[in-house]
Formats: structure tokens, C-alpha cells, sequence
């Protein structure tokens, strides 16, 4: 048990917006952080990938081993390194730009494969770093920078896409209610295989989304959490353009095989090269 | 007596001509032979036309004949597309239930199949059979060759029918004059046992030809080698776990072919800026694009020595057979490790999918070399700065030990720096420092081949597979043949030693822009001619003997 107080600090200065949302689920991820090394994790256990965009900064901020790879790829590096050593424990953050538009095939097939990751992807629903153009996730007609009459594109429901996906869990929160979504950080992590935790995460510089969102959001209960049904039920609630309310919670969970586990157990105790070189002969 | 023979196995794709070639080849192996296998087929499964063409000889040979002494037919076609390079008294082997009008040596291959209750395809059984009687190889040298290749009862039986119903025409003796390599192996399996020798860890690759040989080798020994191998869905995926795995401390290794090596480009610099090694292979077909397919090429040379963004080097070797394709494979690994770096090995279709006689020694001379690992004394930084510009290693996991990287510039600490010029700069010339010390260990020897007569003015140069025949033309015409192996850091104090009195220089190349003489002559070489092919495929050895006499200053 650790008897020194956690240090999860660095000295690289934070270059967030003030209010931004990615301050609320740093502070999510910290407590969540925290709570696991309090509880017997290694720190040197833990790994934070991140992406490229505003979110992503959240890797320099944290005094933990990290991995900033290229945008919309963190979740292949993610992947790889738990294949390299599966006692680690993977924490991707990435944008919505870069899960659901640059990245999207590693989204799908990492949720397939059932890799034993955690992914936390922020969702303030357009590119901000860039300052402003619409991604998949662009409620149609707000105006960007890159659509100034109006994203005419009808957008993604990333939590249907997941849940079609066969991810093994599937979850929502919301970067204003840090106690839950530090509870939905160790969910995703205590569950076995890949898990998606979106964040509705404003963005007070581009899309001030504040007043929305708390307008909206409510726990949602999924009666049966194995069940894609209820599951699609709750998904379809909010389309990510004006209407519905907005459910937060588990949206849904079920146990399968997880990838690298399985990878593994094909590999043989003792390498035989020689037998390999032998059939050359 | 004649020691150096040119055979073609042919038939439609699902013939099974390819598996016959090999195993002739294995034959003659046996007799003492050196043995390449040229490997033609399609991008298609069923029908069109594959063969195999066959050299043996009492010397290493890495090239292919324009003229066949034999050749080998299991359909009509085959004889119609090759009966005319058969050299004078030369023999035409048929078989004579698909094909029966011709002159030569009708073999009943299907009638031999049907009597024996075997499968279709068994009638390459039945044609390897009549072949071996035809030119006088002994059943018992043969024997052990088929069972332990083909196996059953039913197959042995339609061999040695087929044998016994065939007249003996010529008696190729074994080779007792020259002592031939153990193994018989193509490119792409010598690329998979020199990196498994180096320590290879894990594999990553999405299938594309002529790399794919690589990924099934690795996927249908992963229970001898214990190397994981994984298909993920795409290219650029591919890439980006090998990274994430090389930086969680395995060594890992990709390959591609072309376009599908293009797509990996970002994360070429990503493995040079975050400084985590990663192996990639690219085995060329003829581009641009989707190009040729299923041929041969070596037109991605200048892309494959600069195949990312930004200011950093990389190693890249371009070997030209089995042998320096195991032995190069295992090194880059090494040095990718070594100097943290991207490194790849450029093959080419012929090289991938050609067979190779290939020694037994070279795989003890491939060893896994350690890299510079973190002493765990004081304060780790991922990226300290050091006087060669090497950070020592640490991976995740490790006890006291913050492991940051990064695709953006950082300090030591592995921290974004965006507003330090200070730093930036420092870390730039921490990596000068190491494309440096790469720069001094890439110039070595080993770099450079050089064969044929020594003392020759005229020097012919070349690179990759086709330096297998040119080599041989070069020493036949009493030439000196340069081969630069190493491509990047380009080994120009190797070069300009191989070149020292050279008069003329000829420069050969299968590719439509001769880039390795644009190479070259940007470290001041200039080629007085250019031999380039680029048909998509390889050059033969009367072709280069013809052209290079032709180019040749009298």
C-alpha cells in the first residue's frame, strides 16, 4: 500500500480554456486514479495514450506513463501496447474527431476483438484544437468553421455504433458530474474487454453546450445490461441533434473472451526454431 | 561436363506446378545442386497460367534463364507459351491426356491417376515421376524426397508408375565438385527466421502480395516460434500496435508491400520521434499505385529511404537473396533497437517468392543484441539527453520509472515543448547526435558487396534481386560488380572504396527512373550508363549479357 501521498502532477503547463469540460474528466480520471493505486494497482501499471486534440493534453498533465501517438490512431497504439504486456492497464483519451472520424476503423474493430482496453473519448461534438469544423458527431445546421451555413450531415449516435459493434461495454457521462464519471472510469476498467466511455464534454470556446446538457441528462437504466434491445432503446433516445433526453450511466455490459488473452494462450512454452529451420532442409 | 541446367514446371493455377517445382528442386538439391526457383502466376485463383522456373547449377546462381533444356507441361498452354524458348535438344516433357499431339515425351499422367483411384491434382505426382526417369535420377535418391512431400500411399504409387512407364533420355550426375547450402527458402521466409532469430516478439501485417508469404509463415509457426501474429484491419492499425507494443518492450516487426508500406508513413516518423523501433518490411511490385501485383519491380527505392515527414534518419537494407535477406532482417532489428529507431528491409516480388539456396552457418551469425537499457539509477527521462543521443530504455511496468513518449516534440521527460526553442533545438541535436553515430555504423563493411574481377575499370553496379544475375554476367564477363546493400545511411565511404579506379560505370536497375543512380549521384557518383528494365519483370541473364556488352566503351 502506498504510504506516500499519490503525485499525479507534472510541470507542463495546462493551455486548457478555462471551463473547458476536459478539466471536469481530468479530475474524474485523477479520483478514479487515485482510488486504483489505493487499492493495490502498481502505478508503473498504468498507461495513458492519447490522441491528438484539446483532450489529449490530459497525458502531459499527468505524472503517469503516457503515450501521445498520432491523431485518430491512439486506439491501435493502445491496443498494441496491451498486447506487448497485458498486466498494464490502458487508458486512451481521445476526441470525438479522432475516434469517429480519422479513427473510426480502430474503433469498430477494437471493440470486435474485445482488446482489454479502456477507451475515454470526450465528446464536445466538433474539432476544437483546429478551432472549430464539424465532425461525425456535428448536431446538422450548426455552424462551423468549415460548414458557416450549417453542417448539412445528419450526425453519428456513437453509442448505437458501439453497441451494433460488439463492444463489450458501453457508457456515458458527463464532464460536469465528476463523481460519476470517475465511478464509470473504474467500471470500465474493473470490467474484462474493451469499453467505451463517452463524455459530453462542452466546449465554452466553440460550442457552449453547458446549459444543454444539464437541461437534458438523467440516469438512464438499462433493466437488463446484456440486453442489446433495451440497450438500442436507451442509445436511441438522444440522436445527438436538438431533441430527447440524454442518458447517462452503463448503457450496456456484457462478459466475452478478451483478445490478447486468447492470442496469447496460442503461443508455445519453448521456442523451436530448429524445427523450423529443419523443414528447409 | 554440363553442370547448369534451366527447367519450367507449368500448368493452369490449382495444377498444383508450383508445389511439383519445389520439389524437383529439392531433388536436385539433394544432388548436390544450388537451386532458384523463379515463381510466375497471376493475380487469380483458378485457371490462367503459373510456372516455375528451375535453375540448378555447381555455383550459386540468383537469376533466371531466358532458354529451358526441359520443359515441363501439364496443359496445352504451357507448351504453347514456352515451347520456343526450349533451347536446341532440348525436351519437352507432356502430359499426354491433356495435351496429345506434341513431340517429346507423352507422359499418361491422368490415365496413371484414374488407375491408382488418386485425386486430380495428383497428376503432378505423375508428371514430378516420368521427369526424374527422363533425366536419369536414381528412384532411391528420389524416394525420400516424395514421401517425406507428398506423403500416402496412393501419390508414391502414381510416381513410381509413372517412372517405370518412362524412358531414360539424358543422366544429370550429382554435383560432387562444389559443397551446396543446407536450406532452400524464399525471400519472405528468410525475412520471418531472421528476425525470429533477433528476437522477434510479435507480428503485425495486413495481407498484401508479395508480403503476404511473410504473414502466413508467421501465422503457421506461431507454435514453433512463439512469435504472436496478428492481422488488424488495416496497414496504418498495423503500424501503430507495433509501435505501442515496441514501447511496452517487445520487438516487433511489420510488413507490406507498396501501397499498403505508403500507408504506414505516418508512423514511420512517429517511430523516429517518439524513438520506439519498429521493423518494417516492403516488398516491392511495380508501382505506381496498385501497379503490377503479382510482379516485380524496384521502384520504390527513393520512397523507402524517405518514406515519412520531418528531419530524421532511418536504416534501410536492401538485400538481394535469401542469404542477406535473414541476415539483414535480424540486423535491422538489432539496430532499430539499438538506436531506437524505424527500420526497413526492402524486398521485391522475385526476392519475397523466389526460392534460394541458402547456408545453414548464416542463421548462427543472426543473434539477438541487447539494447541500451535503463540503469535505474536517479530520475528517469525518457528522452535524457545524452552525448551519443541515445536515451537509455525503460518500459512500462518498471518500478520508480515515468515512461512518457510522444509524437510531439518534448524534453527530457518525454513533456510537449511547443514554446521552448531552447529545448526544441536541444532535443533535434540529441537526435543529430544519434542519426550520426547511425550514420558512422551503417558505413561499415558488410555495406557494400563487391564481386567479379577486382581489377576491373569497368564496374557494373546494382542493387537488390537483380544483383543475383547481374553478378553472375559481371563474373562471366570478367567485370567488377558493385552491390550497395545498405541503402540508408547510405554507406558512401563503403561505395567510393568499391569504386576506386573504376573507368566506366554502368548502373543497373529494374525500374523506369533508375533511382539508385539518383541516389548515388547526391553523394557525387555518377553512372556513365543506365541499364534499367521495367516490364515488371526481372531481367534474365542473356538479356544482361547482351545489353552490358552493348554498353560496354571498347
Amino acid at each position: 500500500m502506498e504510504s506516500k501521498k499519490i503525485n499525479l502532477e507534472t510541470t507542463c503547463p495546462n493551455t486548457w480554456c478555462p471551463g473547458c469540460g476536459d478539466f471536469g474528466i481530468m479530475m474524474s480520471f485523477k479520483q478514479a486514479v487515485t482510488a486504483l493505486i489505493e487499492a493495490g494497482t502498481p502505478k508503473e501499471n498504468i498507461v495513458v495514450v492519447g490522441d491528438i486534440g484539446c483532450n489529449s493534453k490530459i497525458a502531459d498533465y499527468l505524472n503517469l506513463n503516457s503515450f501521445i501517438g498520432l491523431h485518430g490512431r491512439s486506439i491501435s497504439l493502445a491496443e498494441g501496447i496491451k498486447i506487448g504486456n497485458s498486466n498494464l492497464k490502458v487508458f486512451v483519451f481521445l476526441g470525438d474527431g479522432a475516434c469517429l472520424d480519422e479513427g473510426i476503423s480502430h474503433l469498430i474493430h477494437a471493440a470486435k476483438r474485445n482488446t482489454n482496453i479502456t477507451v475515454i473519448m470526450h465528446n464536445n461534438r466538433l474539432f476544437a484544437l483546429t478551432t472549430g469544423q464539424f465532425t461525425a458527431v456535428t448536431p446538422k445546421g450548426l455552424k462551423t468553421r468549415s460548414t458557416p451555413e450549417g453542417s448539412i450531415e445528419e450526425p453519428l449516435n456513437p453509442i448505437e455504433l458501439l453497441i451494433a459493434s460488439n463492444a463489450s461495454f458501453v457508457a456515458r457521462g458527463y464532464s460536469s458530474r465528476i463523481e460519476d464519471v470517475k465511478n464509470l472510469i473504474l467500471e470500465a476498467d474493473k470490467h474484462k474487454g474493451f469499453s467505451f466511455v463517452e463524455v459530453l464534454q462542452p466546449c465554452v470556446s466553440f460550442y457552449n453546450t453547458i446549459e444543454f446538457y444539464n437541461e437534458r441528462v438523467y440516469y438512464g437504466q438499462n433493466p437488463n445490461l446484456e440486453s442489446k434491445e433495451s440497450a438500442m432503446k436507451l442509445a436511441r433516445e438522444w440522436n445527438y441533434n436538438g431533441e430527447g433526453r440524454i442518458p447517462l450511466g452503463i448503457i450496456y455490459k456484457t462478459e466475452r473472451e478478451v483478445f490478447e488473452t486468447e492470442e496469447a494462450a496460442l503461443l508455445p512454452k519453448v521456442r523451436n526454431f530448429e524445427k523450423c529451420l529443419q523443414a528447409h532442409l | 561436363m554440363k553442370k547448369d541446367y534451366s527447367i519450367i514446371v507449368g500448368g493452369a493455377a490449382g495444377q498444383g506446378s508450383r508445389k511439383a517445382g519445389l520439389i524437383i528442386a529439392k531433388i536436385f538439391k539433394r544432388l548436390g545442386f544450388f537451386v532458384y526457383i523463379y515463381d510466375d502466376y497471376q493475380s487469380l485463383i483458378k485457371g490462367g497460367h503459373n510456372f516455375s522456373q528451375i535453375r540448378i547449377s555447381d555455383k550459386f546462381i540468383a537469376g533466371r534463364r531466358e532458354k529451358i533444356d526441359i520443359l515441363i507441361a501439364f496443359d496445352k498452354k504451357t507448351v504453347d507459351m514456352h515451347e520456343s524458348i526450349l533451347n536446341t535438344g532440348g525436351i519437352l516433357i507432356f502430359n499426354k491426356n491433356k495435351t496429345p499431339e506434341e513431340k517429346g515425351v507423352g507422359i499418361e499422367a491422368d490415365a496413371i491417376v484414374k488407375h491408382m483411384q488418386g485425386k486430380h491434382i495428383m497428376a503432378n505426382t505423375a508428371m514430378i515421376g516420368g521427369f526424374l526417369k527422363v533425366v536419369g535420377i536414381d528412384w532411391t535418391v528420389a524416394k525420400p524426397i516424395l514421401e517425406k512431400e507428398l506423403g500416402g500411399d496412393i501419390n508414391m504409387k502414381i510416381a513410381r508408375e509413372s517412372y517405370d512407364s518412362t524412358k531414360e533420355i539424358i543422366k544429370i550426375e550429382p554435383n560432387k565438385k562444389t559443397k551446396n547450402p543446407e536450406y532452400l527458402m524464399t525471400g519472405n521466409e528468410a525475412a520471418a527466421l531472421g528476425a525470429a532469430k533477433a528476437g522477434l516478439d510479435i507480428y503485425y501485417a495486413y495481407p498484401m502480395t508479395p508480403a503476404s508469404g511473410i504473414l502466413h509463415y508467421f501465422a503457421e509457426h506461431e507454435k514453433e516460434l512463439g512469435i504472436l501474429t496478428i492481422q488488424p484491419e488495416n496497414e496504418i492499425a498495423v503500424a501503430n500496435e507495433a509501435v505501442g507494443s515496441a514501447y511496452a518492450g517487445k520487438r516487433t516487426m511489420v510488413a507490406s508491400s507498396s501501397g499498403g508500406f505508403a500507408l504506414m508513413s505516418e508512423t514511420i516518423s512517429l517511430s523516429a520521434m517518439s524513438e520506439v523501433p519498429v521493423l518494417f518490411i516492403n516488398s516491392q511490385r511495380m508501382g505506381p499505385a496498385t501497379g503490377v501485383p503479382t510482379y516485380s519491380g524496384q521502384s520504390d527505392l527513393l520512397f523507402s529511404i524517405n518514406p515519412g515527414t520531418g528531419d530524421f534518419e532511418k536504416f534501410v537494407a536492401a538485400p538481394s537473396n535469401s542469404e542477406e535477406t535473414a541476415y539483414w532482417s535480424g540486423k535491422l532489428l538489432n539496430l532499430a533497437w539499438q538506436y531506437q529507431t524505424p527500420a526497413i528491409l526492402l524486398l521485391d516480388k522475385e526476392l519475397s517468392e523466389g526460392t534460394f539456396s541458402i547456408g545453414k552457418s548464416i542463421f548462427k551469425d543472426i543473434k539477438k543484441e541487447k539494447e541500451i537499457v535503463w540503469d535505474k539509477k536517479g530520475e528517469y527521462g525518457r528522452y535524457k539527453i545524452t552525448k551519443d543521443g541515445i536515451s537509455p530504455l525503460a518500459y512500462p511496468g518498471v518500478k520508480n520509472a515515468i515512461i512518457k513518449a510522444s509524437s510531439y516534440e518534448h524534453d527530457e521527460g518525454g513533456l510537449t515543448v511547443e514554446e521552448n526553442e531552447g529545448i526544441i533545438t536541444a532535443m533535434q541535436e540529441k537526435r543529430l547526435r544519434k542519426f550520426e553515430a547511425m550514420r558512422k555504423i551503417a558505413d561499415s563493411a558488410g555495406a557494400v558487396k563487391v564481386y567479379g574481377n577486382k581489377k576491373s575499370k569497368i564496374v557494373i553496379i546494382s542493387w537488390g534481386f537483380t544483383s543475383g544475375a547481374v553478378r553472375e554476367v559481371s563474373e562471366k564477363l570478367g567485370l567488377k560488380f558493385v552491390q550497395p546493400i545498405v541503402m540508408s545511411p547510405f554507406p558512401i565511404k563503403q561505395m567510393n572504396k568499391a569504386l576506386l579506379g573504376a573507368e566506366q560505370i554502368i548502373l543497373i536497375e529494374n525500374n523506369a527512373l533508375g533511382q539508385l543512380g539518383t541516389v548515388m549521384a547526391s553523394y557525387g557518383i555518377y553512372a556513365d550508363k543506365k541499364i534499367l528494365k521495367y516490364s515488371s519483370r526481372p531481367f534474365t541473364v542473356e538479356e544482361l549479357e547482351n545489353r552490358i556488352s552493348k554498353a560496354i566503351k571498347r
